[in-house]
């Protein structure tokens, strides 16, 4: 791997940081990123399903999951894991990326993970072939292509610093702050970096020093290497290895800081914990030397080290850099109050997830209701079989006659003088788990008892002890003998258009058992249609956890609410037209049991 | 700093506590004491009988060896093995009186070097335990580059050094090694002087060394010498380091223990303490040490990196006898953490003119900051300028300020505004002068 990212690499961010997000979603729009560059978000205590953020002017949702394993599962093209645990838990969500398996980059910000445990982490992370950026790191960057969390700080940071686009040096740090200010005095001092690694200021690191140049050594875009070490460690003698043996020919530039822990015994703790010199050779001294006496271009000091940049680069007569485009970020930005995923009236034509309302309204589009509902409630175009199935249904609940509460609700409002509106809503109030509900209780407990292979004997034991009647199961006059003609013609659809009908042939195994019973304990309309909608999500590919979301969020009653109104509407006008005065119900209809309150 | 030492005291206690586990076929007495005086050790002698019944072996336990070689081991009065309680705690109170030299390296039985001098504080009593040297053994492990490495000899005691590559025998493990593969390793690397007969015994007992040393998160771990009597075991000498990040996980298995200042080493200030005790209270890092607190140029710099930076060009440029401080604070500390700070130097600052009349220099330096609010971190240091502005003035100061980074505009402007406000001395800078240039304005003025 010769870059560690493109402009296509994408991360899953590993705690809700929504600061250093902004930054990585900022510079994606800076640059014109085709895709965020974070495709999700791991918060193991939130409970939303996204993130919004700004994308420019306009925001954008990042999802979020509880776990790292659904979200690799739900983006896993991402391969970039952005460790931000703490270091109490960096250690465990590393281990378990690296068990999920599929991420070829890993960066662990935290700082001070036991010494123990981020050699463990560090050796089966290199062991999988993964890169490991930190822990104790900001992070990295391919400028025009990939940011990491906050490298390079704010935007006008990073333009100034041409971090928005590839130059040709690359650049590996120990340190996160240093690496800004080299970032920057590179910019001023020659034409930006290609690829930049804070490698991290813990004792023991990832990646380090030589593992990155030696993969900057292969990238085309590297033209010359700039290596900022500390006094402590003797990785930067790997690097002179590499080359007196020939592995780096690029030129690079170096130098080691801490050169004052000379003057001062092993008491004084200078920079990062990874830097104290334990043996002569780990002196800043030594390693500078050391480089120099091997071609690395070593400056005086840090003070020199501008100069010893633009001397190198100068010498390498490169080619100016083509400044890119950028995209300018609002400075005002506003979060939006409400998010619409169904319809979009801004254009010329609203549309219904996509399509002109005109494309799917006229009757030349041959288009109907079910198909305006799994557009607008589902944001699909299901096939004819199942929007003809839709229709059917909400043409089946539409009415049942005026003694149902709801429709009397409706008419006694009605009668009272009141609006349609006002009306039609009483009667909808009335829908309910006892009214209209059978529909989703049927749908969710005969799943229940399929998704968990209950018999039908232990379903009826299981409600029994649940203490409830088996929703969708029951007439009032109904019976095998003399069948509901609805249930009927819904079956017979089903079995001729429906690709299959596992639940309902399920339930069908609990109606014979529940009929050889009692013979009105049939599958009634009810739940004929819950179950049947159920048949259709599956045939139509949702997951089962999808299908159990339909359900919780009361998308069956929906069905039911929508073809009732239909007949609701119906018996209020008739009341209107009828002129039907208020009604009063009679007193002989009451049981009247009122006793003497006691005191107490 | 994540390694850190601890007492020989301790590092038995630890051991101790979790004897059975590692060391299941020995036992391992554990009787020794921790005393800051003759006086302590008479009144813990009540609840220790040994102290009483026994013989014993006095010497200092402050991170300090070659206790032998500087003639502070207790272990014979007239002859090896007849010091009593009584000789123990007037031979204590005798080394506590006045500082004591110690010398950290010798040649042969040769101090060299200077040594340093100090009170000694602390004392470890155990009882003497006769043995022969050839009982005597050596082990010991660490970390070196990415492994662990184990070091055995057949011989213990103090010469083990003179002679180390005939005598000791390494065994490296990459930190994934199993258990299966630590035991069969370390069975067949026992050192070949090592008796026959004690050789299984050998490798149990290196076997549960090892595992406690990497189990309980030791980073160093000596024993010099053992004494191996059958299952019998002594710890007749003990050097420590625990890896303290892994703090959290181990708090149960360490108890209660203690990071004391190395012998000689100047007691941490209070000033130094409280930065300490602040530091282990956020999330950010603030780290401060005293290096000459008379001298002339201080520094209150952002960023583990930039302060090593600010450090060098300051021992290159002014030399390191006008260096006062070195500390940094990074992470995004916030206002009030940086006010407190800020404070803490200021005050250490203006406590003494400097002894030749000059203004004194202070460094505000920093890099350009990844995601630490600048003017956030700057408005601390600007309340704390508020507080010391008189002081400052009456021993004259002059303020030179490098930063860049989130908010680093406004930052610039406030911290100028108000020093001009206050009638300090102010040279600000921002990302477009290089991060360590205004040491030499400092320094050249």
């Amino acid at each position: 791997m010769a870059q560690l990212f493109t402009r296509d690499t994408q991360a899953i961010f590993w705690n809700n940081n929504t600061t250093a997000i902004q930054r990585m979603l900022d510079y994606d729009y800076t640059i014109k990123r085709d895709k965020p560059s974070v495709a999700a978000i791991v918060a193991p205590t939130s409970s939303g399903k996204f993130e919004k953020f700004f994308y420019g002017p306009d925001e954008i949702m990042i999802p979020t999951f509880k776990t790292t394993a659904e979200a690799k599962v739900a983006q896993p093209q991402a391969d970039v894991l952005l460790n931000f645990a703490s270091f109490r838990t960096a250690y465990d969500v590393t281990m378990e990326a690296l068990e999920i398996g599929g991420f070829g980059t890993i960066m662990i910000t935290a700082e001070g993970i036991p010494e123990r445990l981020a050699r463990k982490m560090n050796a089966t992370a290199r062991a999988n072939g993964v890169v490991v950026i930190g822990p104790a790191t900001v992070g990295g960057i391919a400028p025009g292509a990939f940011k990491i969390a906050n490298v390079g700080g704010t935007i006008s940071n990073i333009v100034n610093s041409k971090l928005h686009r590839a130059g040709s040096c690359g650049l590996v740090t120990r340190s996160g702050g240093l690496f800004n200010e080299l970032s920057n005095i590179i910019s001023i001092n020659a034409d930006g970096i290609a690829e930049g690694v804070a490698i991290g200021g813990d004792r023991f690191v990832g990646s380090v020093f030589i593992d990155n140049l030696l993969r900057m050594e292969s990238n085309p875009q590297v033209k010359y290497m700039l290596l900022l070490g500390e006094v402590g460690g003797i990785e930067e003698y790997k690097v002179i290895d590499a080359i007196k043996e020939g592995k780096i020919t690029k030129p690079v530039i170096a130098w080691c800081i801490g050169t004052i822990a000379k003057y001062y015994d092993s008491g004084v703790q200078f920079g990062h914990a990874g830097a104290s010199a334990n043996t002569q050779g780990e002196t800043a001294e030594a390693k500078n030397r050391a480089m120099a006496e091997v071609g690395i271009y070593v400056p005086q000091s840090f003070n020199d080290l501008p100069n010893k940049i633009k001397e190198v680069y100068e010498s390498l007569h490169l080619a100016p850099i083509q400044e890119a485009e950028m995209n300018v970020v609002p400075t005002v930005r506003r979060s939006k109050q409400f998010i619409c995923t169904i319809s979009d009236d801004r254009g010329d034509e609203a549309t219904y997830a996509g399509f002109p309302i005109s494309s799917v309204a006229l009757p030349s589009t041959g288009k109907g209701i079910g198909d305006v509902i799994s557009l607008l409630w589902f944001k699909k175009q299901y096939p004819k079989w199942a929007t003809d199935f839709i229709e059917t249904v909400l043409k089946t609940v539409a009415d049942h006659g005026p003694a149902v509460s709801g429709a009397h609700n409706a008419k006694v409002t009605a009668r009272a003088g009141k609006s349609v509106v006002e009306s039609l809503v009483t009667g909808l109030l009335t829908i309910g788990p006892r009214f209209g509900g059978a529909i989703d209780g049927a749908a969710q407990y005969f799943k229940y008892a399929d998704d968990n292979g209950l018999s039908p004997k232990e379903f009826l034991g299981y409600m029994k002890n649940e203490g409830i009647p088996i929703p969708g199961i029951g007439h009032r006059i109904k019976s095998l003998k003399n069948p509901d003609l609805r249930v009927k013609g819904l079956m017979e659809y089903a079995a001729e258009y429906f690709p299959s009908t596992p639940l309902l042939d399920y339930a069908r195994t609990v109606e014979a058992l529940t009929t050889s019973k009692k013979e009105n304990l049939i599958l009634n309309v009810d739940g004929t249609i819950g179950i049947l909608m159920v048949d259709m999500w599956r045939a139509l590919g949702y997951a089962e956890e999808e299908i159990d979301e339909f359900i919780s969020s009361g998308t069956l009653n929906a069905f039911f609410i929508v073809g009732r109104s239909i007949g609701f509407i119906g018996h209020i006008l008739d009341e209107k037209r009828l002129e039907m005065p208020m009604y009063r119900h009679p007193m002989d209809d009451i049981l009247y049991d009122v006793q003497m309150a006691q005191e107490i | 700093m994540a390694q850190k030492a601890i007492r020989e005291y301790d590092a038995k206690s630890i051991l101790a506590k979790h004897w059975d586990k590692y060391f299941p076929r020995f036992t391992y007495a554990y009787e020794t004491v921790l005393v800051k005086n003759g006086l302590e050790l008479r009144e813990v002698a009540i609840d220790h009988l040994w102290l009483s019944t026994k013989t014993l072996v006095a010497k200092p336990d402050m991170l300090f060896g070659k206790r032998g070689k500087n003639g502070l081991v207790l272990f014979k009065d007239k002859a090896p093995g007849d010091v009593t309680l009584v000789k123990a705690a007037n031979w204590i109170d005798s080394k506590t009186k006045e500082k004591q030299e110690v010398y950290f390296s010798f040649e042969g039985d040769t101090p060299s070097g200077n040594p340093s001098v100090d009170y000694l504080t602390h004392f470890i009593v155990e009882p003497f335990a006769p043995h022969d040297q050839a009982e005597e053994y050596y082990i010991s492990a660490t970390c070196v580059g990415d492994e662990d490495v184990l070091y055995m000899s057949a011989e213990g005691g103090m010469e083990v050094e003179e002679g180390w590559d005939e005598k000791v025998v390494e065994v490296a493990f990459p930190i994934t090694a199993t258990e299966a593969e630590i035991e069969e390793k370390i069975k067949a690397n026992i050192p070949v002087d090592v008796a026959q007969k004690d050789k299984t015994a050998f490798a149990q007992f290196a076997i549960g060394f090892f595992k406690a040393y990497r189990e309980l998160n030791f980073a160093y771990l000596e024993i010099n010498p053992f004494v191996m009597q059958g299952r019998k075991i002594e710890l007749l000498d003990m050097v420590a380091k625990l890896d303290d990040t892994a703090g959290f996980m181990m708090v149960e298995e360490w108890g209660s223990v203690e990071y004391p200042t190395a012998f000689g080493m100047e007691e941490k200030s209070p000033e130094v303490l409280a930065i300490e005790d602040a530091d282990a209270k956020t999330g950010a890092s603030l780290k401060l040490t005293l290096l000459k607190p008379d001298a002339r140029i201080w520094t209150m710099v952002a960023g583990g990196g930039a302060s090593v930076v600010y450090a060098d060009t300051i021992a290159d440029l002014a030399g390191i006898e006008d260096l006062a401080n070195y500390g940094e604070y990074s992470g995004g500390p916030t206002t009030g953490e940086t006010k407190f700070y800020a404070e803490t130097i200021l005050d250490l600052m203006t406590r003494k003119k400097d002894l030749e009349g000059r203004d004194k220099i202070l460094i505000i330096g920093g890099a350009i900051a990844n995601f630490t609010d600048v003017a956030a971190t700057f408005t601390g240091i600007i309340l704390a300028f508020e507080e010391y502005a008189d002081k400052m003035k009456e021993i004259g100061m002059k303020i030179y300020v490098r930063r860049g980074g989130p908010n680093y505009e406004k930052g610039l402007r406030d911290i100028k505004a108000a020093a001009d406000r206050l009638g300090l001395w102010i040279d600000v800078y921002g990302p477009e002068t290089h991060v360590t240039d205004i040491v030499r304005m400092a320094v050249e003025a």
